[in-house]
């Protein structure tokens, strides 16, 4: 690791240089907890805060997007916006219907936000900054996302309101369908890496070709795997234009209707943490991890590659939340088992096509003929008997 | 003995006897799965990663939703009041107590005959060429009859819709 440290340059390694330092400080006996410790808490601070940032953000950019102006009173620009929201949610009394199950309604809040922090534990945020370099780091990954849906029907179940009932009863379903295609479409990085170990994932993708990247997403299979990787990844979060659970309209809040106060609160941390740990999942995978995007602009520290990244993908939910219209069940069911299954299935076949074949530009075109071909077929059949036709509005036209 | 496998014995003991102890049925799902979560704790411990995160991904993420559903579809996690006669009572204490007196013997006795335990290498690697050399033949196999199941559970839900009408 010494090597390496001093390989990358000291601005690269500071966090990692600082570590080694203060744990110079601490006796023999307590530096394996101090060095958990020390790993632990910067990840606690900083993505918290990246979820206070990124509240003000949708709000901004959701009101740009729907001619409003969005937060502006609380500090320069509503940029303390979120400091006000925490205080409120502190301070808001905390309800718990009579007829609850009360040890499960307090657990499922906080089942949910543990889980959503402890798969940080596997992605690498810098060179050489990861909290532990698992065998099976993306099995652990998704092994620990799936206990989100626990929490969901636990906090839908426990309220005893039909609202939570149904949203819980919806999340579920569309968790457990596109569960599926998440972790299919992940399958072909670790067919190329030929490893479970986030690290080694991106260590592979770090390396150039005169100046362009050996990221994964600049292959036919890793786009199309890219691409489905980030569509489960929203229906994943309950994001628009996948967010049946708490539909507004229909279900008012889904199954955390009945929650308020900090329990409230948590219930939105965990799902902007979830939605940061799969974009940071995807950026891992397909994009490169902390790799610079060319090979000149390598002396920019790793860190800052990856969250700059995070917050690309995080501008572009944001983006698709103020534009698509929510879906209807059916539309999200066959979608996920129409398009997506079969999708992701194809798309592994394809991967193990570009293994076997000679590298070249031959298999660049069977490949990219193989995944477009399919996809193309594919939504065909799922357009099949329905009308699609631009729609006019006659207002706003 | 160390102080994990303690907590963690203790974590997986306690769930599955609040699983079977427990009146609310969604209660006991739950409890079941903090045993299978400690289970999994187990093998993580032993270094068996795969199984550890596999154990979590089948039983956390799918088999105790499943439970759920199970529960609420059929008859809702309404309170079972009615109390079981004593004779069945008996019988399942008996069954209970043989099954656990075999399987403690044949622990005993096999770590009697092994000896020194061996560290088995379980890398996620080697699991994934063992299947897919040695065992691909009962792996294909096992695919195929779930496949089976899968349809088999879709025509059944088709059918019922079918009668409705």
């Amino acid at each position: 690791m010494n090597g390496s440290v001093r390989m990358a340059g000291t601005a690269d390694q500071i966090f990692v240089l600082v570590k080694q330092w203060l744990m110079g400080y601490v006796p023999g006996a307590l530096q394996p907890l101090a060095s958990a410790v020390l790993s632990v808490v910067p990840v606690l601070l900083v993505f918290p805060l990246l979820f206070a940032i990124t509240t003000v953000l949708e709000r901004k950019g959701l009101g740009r997007i729907q001619n409003r102006y969005g937060p502006n009173r609380a500090g320069f620009f509503g940029i303390l916006q979120p400091m006000a929201d925490g205080i409120k949610s502190l301070t808001k009394e905390d309800i718990i219907p009579r007829s609850a199950d009360h040890l499960v309604h307090l657990l499922a809040p906080l089942l949910l936000v543990v889980a959503s922090f402890l798969v940080y534990a596997v992605l690498p945020i810098g060179r050489n900054m990861v909290i532990a370099n698992l065998n099976a780091g993306v099995l652990f990954f998704f092994a620990i996302g799936s206990m989100v849906e626990l929490a969901v029907f636990m906090a839908g179940w426990s309220s005893r309101s039909k609202y939570s009932l149904l949203g819980a009863m919806r999340a579920i379903a569309q968790m457990i369908s596109y569960e599926m295609p998440l972790v299919l479409s992940a399958v072909v990085v670790i067919m190329a890496a030929g490893s479970l170990s986030t690290v080694t994932i991106v260590t592979m993708q770090a390396t150039y070709t005169g100046i362009w990247p050996h990221w994964y997403v600049f292959t036919p299979w890793g786009l199309m795997g890219f691409v489905l990787f980030m569509i489960a990844a929203t229906a994943e979060s309950n994001r628009s234009p996948f967010d049946l659970p708490e539909g507004e309209s229909e279900i008012i809040a889904g199954y955390y209707i009945e929650y308020s106060g900090f329990k409230f609160a948590l219930f939105f941390l965990g799902e902007y943490l979830g939605m940061f740990a799969t974009s940071a999942m995807a950026i891992t995978l397909f994009l490169g991890g902390w790799a610079a995007p060319f090979s000149f602009l390598t002396w920019i520290p790793s860190y800052i590659w990856f969250f700059v990244k995070l917050l690309a993908l995080i501008m572009a939910f944001i983006w698709v939340r103020g534009t698509l219209p929510r879906l209807r069940m059916d539309q999200l069911m066959n979608f996920a088992w129409k398009f997506m299954l079969p999708m992701s299935l194809v798309n592994i076949l394809c991967a193990g096509v570009w293994h076997f074949m000679a590298a070249g530009f031959v298999r660049w075109v069977v490949v990219a003929v193989l995944v477009a071909g399919t996809c193309y077929l594919l939504s065909q059949r799922l357009k099949r008997g329905k009308r699609v036709a631009v729609r006019t509005y006659r207002f706003a036209s | 003995m160390t102080v994990t496998f303690l907590i963690l014995a203790g974590v997986t003991i306690v769930g599955m006897a609040a699983a079977m102890s427990l009146r609310n049925l969604v209660h006991c799902v739950l409890s079941l799965t903090l045993g299978l979560v400690g289970l999994a704790g187990l093998f993580l411990e032993l270094d068996a990663q795969f199984v550890g995160f596999t154990q979590i991904l089948v039983y956390v993420g799918a088999v105790a939703i499943l439970a759920m559903f199970a529960v609420m579809m059929t008859r809702g996690a309404a309170q079972q009041q009615e109390s079981r006669p004593t004779s069945v009572r008996i019988s399942g204490v008996l069954i209970a107590g043989g099954v656990f007196l075999v399987l403690a013997w044949a622990m005993c006795h096999g770590l009697m005959t092994l000896g020194a335990p061996v560290q088995p290498e379980a890398e996620v690697k080697q699991i994934g060429v063992a299947l897919m050399r040695s065992y691909v033949l009962p792996l294909e196999v096992i695919g195929l009859l779930l496949t089976a199941a899968l349809i088999g559970a879709g025509v059944i839900a088709m059918e019922e819709k079918r009668g409705a009408r």
